[in-house]
Order: C-alpha cells, then structure tokens, then sequence
C-alpha cells in the first residue's frame, strides 16, 4: 500500500510554500491562466463595488477606522498584560489555555489534545491560523482526519488544492470546476454528490451539505480560530456566513480554538467598532449572517471541554519592529486583497503563504522572516499604488510597510554580485550630484543624435527587455531641459 | 485672462525623468506660470526626488537627493514639479530618509523645503487660484488619475477642473480610472509580466474611450501606458497636462 492511499483526507499538492520559487516566477505563471485571470477579474470586480457601496452608506466610516486603529495600537503596545488578562478571564470560565511559540509547537498541543480524547476525526471552521501553521497536515500524520467545513474551503480541500484568497480561499475556482471536484473527491470521503448535479450554485452547496451533516453529528472534537478575543470577558468571536461555525462550535463537546495572539481586543465594547469595520470590508455585507461567541464553558450547554491555543509563530517579531508592527492590526477583512491590481491578474497562488495579496506581502517576510526567495520577493510584489491603505479598515499602511521591507531585502542582499545593487550604486552616483547627472545627460544627448530618426526603441535585449518585450521605450531628445534653460534662460537667471 | 502672479517667483522642479526624457513638459510649465505672471528659475543644483532608490529599498543612495533637494530649493516660497509622483515621494520620503539619515538638522530643513513644495495642479488652483490658463485644445482627450498623484500628493480633481477649463477640449470619462497603470517605478522591470499585464488593461480601457490623447500629471505613467499604445500602433497619442495648459489658441503649441 502506498503512503497516497493511508492518507485520511484528500493530498495537498505537493511542495511547501517557502520553497516556491520568488513571486515574479509564480506570478508569470498564473497570467498565463487566463481562466483564472477571468475568474478573478469577476470575482473581485464584484466585491469590490459590493465593498464600496456599503462604506458609502456609513458617514462615520473614517472615524470607525480611525478608531479600530486606535484600539489595535494600544492592544499591540500593552499585548503582554492583555494577554495574560485574557489567559486569566478564559480560566476562570473554565477554558483551559495553552501557549505555542510557533507553529510546530502549536501543532503538537492540538494533535495531543485530539489524541487524548480517543478520536480520529475532527471538523473545523474556516481558521487563518490553523491555515498558516499547517494543522491538518499535522493532525493527517498522527492518523487523524480534519474535514473542513466552510464551502470555500472545502472545495479547497476535495481540490487537493491551496487557498488563494483569505475570505474566499476558491476564488480561482468557478462553478463548473467545483462541480467536477465534487463529483470526483465526495464519494471517497463521505456521503457523495448526486450523479446528476449540475453547475447551479444551490445544487452545489445543497451536495456539500449533505457531504457535510454527517461530519458535524458524528464528530466529537471541533476546531477554529477567532476573530477575536476579549480580554476583559474572555469571550471568543467567531464571524462567519454559512452556518457551519455556528455548528462546529455548538455540536461537538470539545472545542479547540487556535488563535494568534494579536487577535485579543481589550473590552468587549471594543467589538462594536470591529463588527462594524469587519463585514462591509470583508463580504460588502452591513452584518455577517452567523456571529459566534463563547465565553469558557457552559454547563449542560455546547462543548464542555473548552481549550484555546495561543499562537505566536512570529508576530512578536513584527511587534519589534515599529515600522513593521501597524501589520498586526489586520483583522482579515481581505479587502485589500480584492482593490489590488496586482492580485487579481496573479491570484494568491503566486505569493506562497496562505496570506496573499498586499497584507500577505507585509506579514509573510515578517512572521517568517526574509531567509527565502520568496520571502525575500514579496516586498517587491507590488506596484505601490496605495488602494490597499485606502480600504484597510485599520489604517494599516501597507505600501510604507512594504517599502521598509524592500529596504531589509535590500541590506539583506548588499555586496552581492547582482544586477539590482550594481546598478543602484551607479543611478546613486549619477544622481548623487548634478555634475554627475550633465554628464549622464550628455551621454543620452549623444545617444540621440547617432540615432536621429529614431524616437522609440523597441524589443532590445536583457536586462532592457524587461521594459521593452511589451512595451517601446521613447528615446530621450538631443536636448534635455537643463541644456535648454542654459542655452535659452541661463544668463537672466546668473 | 488676465495676469494672475505678478512678482510671484516660483522655483520650478524638473524631476530628472522629464529633464532627461521629457523636456516638452518642463517648458510647458516655464510657459504656462510665466503666461499667468510668474517668474520662474530653474535652480541647477537639482537632480532628482530620489524615490527610484527609496523604493526599491536602497535608503542610503536617496539621501544624496533629498540633500540636493534642499540645497537647491531653500529659500523659495514656492517649489512647483509637474509630477505627482515626485512631489508626493518628495513630501511623503524625504522626512523619513532625513531620519533615516539621523541628522535632525536635514529634517528641519526638509520639513521647510517640504511645505513648500507644489504639484502644477496644485500650485494653479490653490495658489493661483485660477483654473482657466487660457489654455485651447481642440482634441479628444483623456485623463489618467495617477495612483501616486491622488494617493500620496492628494492632487484631488485639480488637475481635472484644469482640463474642464480647457477651449475646445473634448474630455472623455477613462474606464477603471482609479487602477494602477502597472508602472510603479522599478516595479515595471522587476515585475515585467504584471507590470505589462495592468498596462494592457489600461491601454486598452484608453482605446475605448476613442481619445486621440492620453493625459496625466506624470511623464513615467504616461511612458508605461504610452510603451503599449505605440507597439500595439493604436494611434492614442500621450500628453502630459503641462503641455496641454500651455497649448494656446494661435500659439506655437
């Protein structure tokens, strides 16, 4: 028997995020999908004016804004007592508490408190950090099969794909494919799709649940993240659409929360706020359909084995640094994601982590630091056109983050014999002075002249093909401006 | 018209891209402030707003400029650029690159340089308060908002209600607007496929329109989207606004 065919739940691809290959790799790829390409285009073309019609109708919205930032940078600045305010909240009602340092040590908290409940299954809801610390691989390993619940997710999962998108992790996916994941994979892992079904949205989610309801009564163990964590009440959120949180969290006696330590908020007065800036960022909804809360455990009601995990896995390294930190503001909104340009041409497969797009580019090199390409790529992974910070429902200034990223790459990278460094040191010399720049500018002067009929170039060989595989370049004019002032207007101004 | 500025002396701030690639531009400025009274001078110890170092991540190479920047436009009331990328980077980096560069009396040097410091729109509108330069245009013409101009310069519609103003101009609304060109600077080169796949679409939302021209407040977008439009022979020509404010009825331009 081989190891494909013990596994428990579908095979993701093959391969690990940190060793993919630099985005501009990926990203060259992914354009060549034009499904895709027209999958995404559509897909966040409508969530987008979903998004902003429903921030249109809040007059108050920048001062929501204003204030979720308010309330994450004080969080962020006192995260130690607000941390263990909310160890001791949990605690006293009754929830027992765990602290992971990173990822694998988050894992074998998790695996363990499985394995000591006798199971080998667990369901789960949509979770960022279960995502990110990789535990159903982990749980797969140790024999035990994690069913996710979330449609996106599941077709993510039945796919033996990888999400490519923080809300709608199958937005590279339309109907008919999911259609034909769900004919081929359901029968092997449960209660399988009707043979005649169809590409009709309602057809598709009615096949995934009933695919699905027997998973949630048969399960003993559930887990999920949070959306939040009050550390005054030591209540977790759970913010979802289709009710399958609200069944996993209801169902199963013993709950597992796997929560990353910057999602604690002081009070629970604090929650207005970010129940307002959450939905219309996030669906372009004014209310989520299901808001989950649970405060420890209540007797004869929902689980009554309660455990939460709390997860650095890096984000105390972002806390260090000031210019890094506003990224831990993130609530998961994704609205940057569906405003970037450059996300919906390459979708989130290209940036190697299970956050993608602009906040992606921000977090990734700072929660697993810039050790690899594609770490060390991300910062670059963008246009620095400002859409994102203009939509981040906490102010996160993503494209002041990303060049502050761009410039520890660039330290990172110093002394090594590459193009970029080289080439940097020389533009620096020619514009360091404006002696150095004439100089430059007569050499273009002369450059036009030996070609007078000549005002575009165009395919030219590397590095300039860059530029100019699509694009002509102008060629620069015999006379630049300052030779033109100086022949025409440089006496009046002696 | 009437004469708006006399006595007004502005410092005008090339950027090293126009002076070296667009030279039109530059003079259109001269031409437009000086129609409207200004005295203009060209301080030549000038380079560039250092941005193409700051944004690739080579803090150290843009010190020099924004040292450069002081040296040359200390002591103007006013310092206007026809480019909303360079007064924003000016406005926006040359703060954090004086602390980068831990020497506070830079910073207060840049914080006095910085305040000054105008896109044409603005300087236009908000100092001269006029809107109509007595410019004639009678073409199709487009515009661009540019990501940096209205993001980090916050030019708003001024560089817009210039246009509105113009004789003859036939002004068409630009689909997707508010998306980025795909220049962003180095990012052109080191994300070539991305780069040329959002310059694609905002070509080809440009020959839509049916626009004869493409106009922006910057020469390096207008390049990007301009690369596109000539390989793909479209006929859309591109413009910078100086040029068309200082197009006249009559005139030579």
């Amino acid at each position: 028997m081989t190891a494909q065919a013990q596994r428990r739940t579908p095979a993701p691809p093959p391969g690990t995020y940190l060793g993919m290959p630099k985005f501009q790799k990926n990203a060259k790829e992914q354009l060549a999908n034009e499904q895709l390409r027209k999958n995404l285009r559509h897909a966040t073309g409508t969530i987008r004016a979903k998004r902003a019609a429903r921030v249109e109708e809040v007059p108050e919205w920048e001062e929501l804004r204003l204030a979720g930032e308010a309330i994450k940078n004080r969080t962020l600045r006192h995260l130690d007592t607000y941390l263990v305010q909310l160890e001791d909240s949990l605690q006293k009602a009754g929830a027992k508490v765990h602290w992971a340092r990173d990822a694998a040590e988050a894992n074998r908290i998790v695996v363990g408190l499985v394995q000591a409940k006798g199971v080998d299954e667990v369901v789960k809801v949509k979770s960022m950090a279960t995502q990110e610390i990789e535990l159903n691989e982990a749980l797969e390993e140790a024999g035990i099969a994690a069913w996710e619940t979330d449609l996106a997710e599941l077709i993510v999962q039945l796919g033996h794909d990888r999400p490519s998108h923080i809300l709608v992790p199958a937005i590279h996916r339309n109907r008919s494919e999911v259609r034909e994941i769900f004919l081929r994979e359901m029968k092997q892992y449960g209660t399988p799709a009707p043979e005649d079904i169809t590409d009709d949205p309602a057809e598709l989610a009615g096949a995934a649940r009933r695919h699905l309801r027997e998973k949630f009564l048969r399960a003993k163990v559930a887990i999920s993240g949070a959306n939040f964590a009050i550390a005054e009440t030591g209540t977790l959120v759970v913010v979802e659409s289709e009710g399958n949180g609200r069944m996993c969290l209801t169902l199963p006696d013993t709950l597992i929360s796997v929560v990353g330590i910057e999602k604690v908020l002081p009070t629970f007065a604090d929650l207005e706020v970010f129940m307002r800036l959450l939905p219309r960022s996030s669906t372009g909804e004014r209310m989520n359909p299901y808001t989950s809360m649970w405060t420890g455990v209540t007797p004869g009601d929902g689980p009554q084995d309660v455990h939460v995990v709390l997860v650095d896995n890096g984000r105390t390294n972002a806390l260090a640094d000031p210019q890094g930190r506003p990224a831990l503001r993130c609530i998961r909104c994704s609205a940057c994601l569906n405003i970037c340009p450059v996300y919906e041409r390459v979708g989130g497969h290209a940036y190697g982590s299970v956050y993608p797009g602009p906040i992606g580019a921000v977090l990734n090199p700072q929660l697993r630091g810039i050790g690899h390409e594609i770490d060390q790529s991300l910062p670059y992974a963008s246009s620095l056109c400002g859409a994102c910070f203009e939509v981040c429902p906490v102010r996160i200034p993503i494209p002041d983050i990303l060049v502050h990223l761009r410039k520890e790459v660039a330290d990172h990278k110093r002394g090594k014999p590459k193009l970029e460094p080289t080439a940097m040191a020389a533009a620096g010399w020619v514009l360091a002075d404006h002696k150095h720049f004439e100089l430059a500018e007569r050499v273009a002067g002369l450059a036009a002249r030996a070609l007078p009929n000549t005002t575009f170039l165009g395919p030219l060989p590397w590095p300039a093909s860059a530029w100019t595989r699509a694009r002509d370049l102008p060629m620069p004019p015999p006379e630049s401006f300052r030779k033109w002032w100086r022949t025409n207007r440089g006496e009046e101004q002696q | 018209m009437t004469i708006h500025a006399k006595g007004i002396t502005v410092a005008l701030f090339a950027t090293c891209i126009n002076d070296v690639m667009f030279p039109g531009t530059p003079k259109a400025v001269v031409q437009v402030l000086e129609r409207l009274g200004c005295r203009v001078e060209f301080p030549l110890d000038q380079t560039c707003c250092g941005q193409m170092f700051t944004n690739t991540g080579y803090f150290d190479a843009a010190v020099p400029n924004v040292r450069n920047y002081v040296k040359a436009f200390t002591g103007y009331d006013y310092v206007v650029g026809p480019s909303g990328s360079c007064v924003g980077a000016v406005r926006h980096q040359h703060p954090m690159l004086a602390e980068h560069a831990r020497d506070a009396g830079l910073g207060r040097a840049v914080d006095e340089v910085v305040a000054r410091t105008y896109d044409l729109s603005e300087f236009l509108v908000d100092v001269l308060g006029v809107t109509d330069v007595g410019a004639y245009f009678p073409h199709r013409v487009t515009y661009h908002p540019t990501c940096h101009s209205v993001r980090v310069a916050k030019v708003g519609d001024r560089p817009y209600r210039l246009l509105q103003a113009v004789k003859g101009i036939d002004l068409v609304d630009l689909p997707a607007a508010d998306q980025c060109c795909g220049f962003g600077g180095t990012f052109s080169v080191k994300n070539p496929d991305v780069s040329v796949a959002m310059a694609s679409d905002k070509a080809r939302h440009v020959m839509e329109t049916g626009a004869e021209y493409l106009v922006t407040g910057d020469n390096a977008c207008l390049m990007n989207i301009g690369g596109i439009l000539h390989r793909e022979n479209s006929g859309v020509k591109t413009i910078h606004l100086a040029e068309i404010l200082a197009h006249t009825e009559g005139g030579d331009r």
